[in-house]
């Protein structure tokens, strides 16, 4: 067992995501603590050209492997799950992304290493962990039994601009474990249809979440918006349900805006609605429920029927 | 085609959540049960591939209270064997995993599909842990599912609206996002009458030869983090000082 904090680099068209910087800030400022080194993983094809920007790094472990050249479950998993078994560190932190749901669990089960999901603070010695659990309506803290374990992050936890430096950290080229006959195959990105409205380049989003109940409801929504001069977004249930376009969703999957105005109405702020619209400039949320985790990221708050307030304030503007 | 379908039942998170007296978890002893949102799109898209072109649809879960119901309203959407584990004490995912692992090996699958997270499962979810326990390969963030003789082809959904497309040879483990159609609904009728027609087969989970992991110290509502200035009064009220601050930061 080493010191080591191993963090898995997320990276998609050439570019390293957010997220793999939140967890090398955080990560470099752990392994001070522990007196240990932080390693990045970066797996690709042809991928070197990333390792300028892990400058924060101890060392860079590079694995350059034709099949990972996308993003692959079965080929990122084996390859994270060989070089964890291989430099057995005291913590791989990795994000809690599309990505990362795929590998976390699978490391955990193939190294036998515990694993805490959804980690949105850790203690300056790692020995305790803060999980943001049942919609972010409640924390817990656990600590993990044994020496080395796996933490999946929420994106949004640690500041980015923390892990962002340049130089040159030692380079290890480590070879891929046996990657043929691999049973997934990477076919092809599928980029965004261009919506009708881009969202993320709004002043003004009036943002609707289930407590909006029906579509039939949306125009009353609509019209807050055309009064405002911005457009209407939502939270993910909505776009289950077909009642706005997938270009309209706000959050983890969706989109992540910063607006003037972010306006939530009936939404409870799940972590993965929050994590896209936390940076707005100014947030009014209005829901029914006083407990809902969308007030800790508002600025303004205001318990009300949606029913009742929406016509008001319409009237009003 | 043969699928099966984890799914469980978690807190509806729609009710005040109460913490029990050790500080450890929720006090579970008046809690209002629903079936995991991201299950019920699972058992969705089973359904759909079912209607489309013929399936036989597993329901399976672990036994705990209301669990039966579960089970029944799955038969009543059109799940045609339902399989109910007994044997897990904890709530660890881990522990289900392997219980469900256990269970299904022996089964004969071409896929499994189950719901992409549920708002509980701090040690993990559930497709990937149990798609490695059965060393079977697994994709998570599901939002599409073509299946033809021996492989499926899923849209993965990544960040900012982008897909992810792939090709994997059955038998797979899919973790679900969403379904392409809104959750049918059932009425209680239905779901009485599968409760006539339809048996619960109990399975034994074997040995939960797993660490679980982790302890828990501790369970709270998170602090405000500074937190909303709330605003009080009638709606007609708050919509006016709503309309003062927007005044004010120039956006009106």
């Amino acid at each position: 067992m080493s010191n080591q904090i191993l963090v898995i680099v997320e990276h998609l068209k050439g570019n390293i995501e957010d997220i793999s910087f939140e967890m090398l800030g955080k990560g470099k400022e752990l392994a001070g603590n522990l007196g240990g080194e932080l390693v990045a993983l970066l797996m690709g094809s042809g991928a070197d050209g990333m390792t300028g920007q892990l400058g924060i790094a101890d060392k860079i472990i590079y694995v350059d492997d034709a099949n990972l050249a996308e993003y692959n479950p079965q080929a990122y998993c084996k390859t994270v799950a060989a070089v964890v078994g291989d430099i057995q560190p005291k913590m791989v932190m990795i994000g809690n992304t599309s990505m990362g749901m795929d590998i976390a669990g699978g490391v955990s089960v193939d190294q036998n290493m515990p694993f805490i999901a959804y980690v949105s603070g850790i203690s300056s010695d790692g020995s305790s962990v803060t999980s943001s659990l049942y919609g972010g309506k409640m924390n817990v803290d656990s600590s993990p039994s044994g020496e080395g374990y796996i933490v999946s992050i929420i994106a949004g936890s640690f500041p980015a601009d923390a892990g962002r430096s340049e130089g040159s950290p030692n380079i290890e080229k480590a070879a891929a474990p046996d990657l043929s006959g691999l049973s997934v195959q990477f076919k092809q990105l599928i980029e965004p249809e261009a919506g009708d409205v881009d969202i993320t380049q709004q002043d003004v989003l009036i943002s609707v979440g289930r407590g909006i109940q029906s579509d039939e409801n949306l125009p009353m929504a609509e019209e807050l918006a055309a009064k405002l001069g911005g457009a209407i977004s939502c939270s993910r249930p909505i776009v289950d349900s077909k009642w706005l376009a997938k270009t309209r969703q706000v959050g983890k999957s969706g989109l992540k805006v910063k607006p003037k105005l972010y306006l939530a109405l009936g939404i409870s702020g799940a972590p993965e609605h929050i994590e896209g619209m936390k940076d707005a400039d100014l947030i009014i949320a209005v829901n029914t429920d006083p407990n809902a985790p969308i007030f800790d990221y508002a600025h303004y708050g205001v318990v009300q029927d949606l029913f009742d307030f929406i016509p008001a304030l319409s009237d009003k503007l | 085609m043969n699928i099966i379908v984890p799914i469980k039942q978690v807190p509806d998170l729609v009710e005040e959540l109460e913490i029990n007296s050790a500080g450890t978890d929720l006090d579970r002893e008046w809690l209002k049960m629903k079936l995991s949102e991201f299950d019920d799109h699972a058992m969705e898209e089973a359904l759909l591939i079912k209607d489309d072109q013929g399936a036989n649809v597993t329901a399976i879960a672990l036994a705990s209270d209301d669990i039966d119901k579960a089970l029944f309203a799955a038969a009543a959407k059109g799940a045609d064997k339902l399989i109910k584990v007994t044997g897990v004490e904890g709530s660890s995912t881990h522990e289900a995993a392997k219980a469900m692992a256990n269970v299904i090996k022996d089964m004969d699958y071409d896929i499994i599909m189950t719901g992409v997270q549920a708002v509980d499962d701090r040690d993990g979810q559930l497709a990937v842990l149990l798609a490695h326990y059965l060393g079977v390969p697994h994709i998570s963030v599901v939002t599409g599912v073509q299946t033809s003789d021996g492989s499926v082809t899923v849209q993965k959904e990544y960040g900012g609206g982008m897909v992810a497309e792939f090709e994997a040879a059955t038998p797979v483990v899919l973790g679900i996002q969403a379904a392409r159609e809104t959750p049918r609904y059932v009425p209680v009728a239905k779901v009485r009458r599968a409760m006539r027609g339809s048996t619960i087969e109990e399975v034994d989970a074997g040995a939960l030869d797993v660490a679980t992991g982790s302890t828990v110290s501790k369970m709270y509502k998170p602090e405000s983090g500074g937190g909303a200035d709330m605003i009080d009064g009638s709606a007609e009220d708050q919509a006016g000082k709503i309309v003062e601050i927007l005044t004010q930061k120039g956006i009106k």
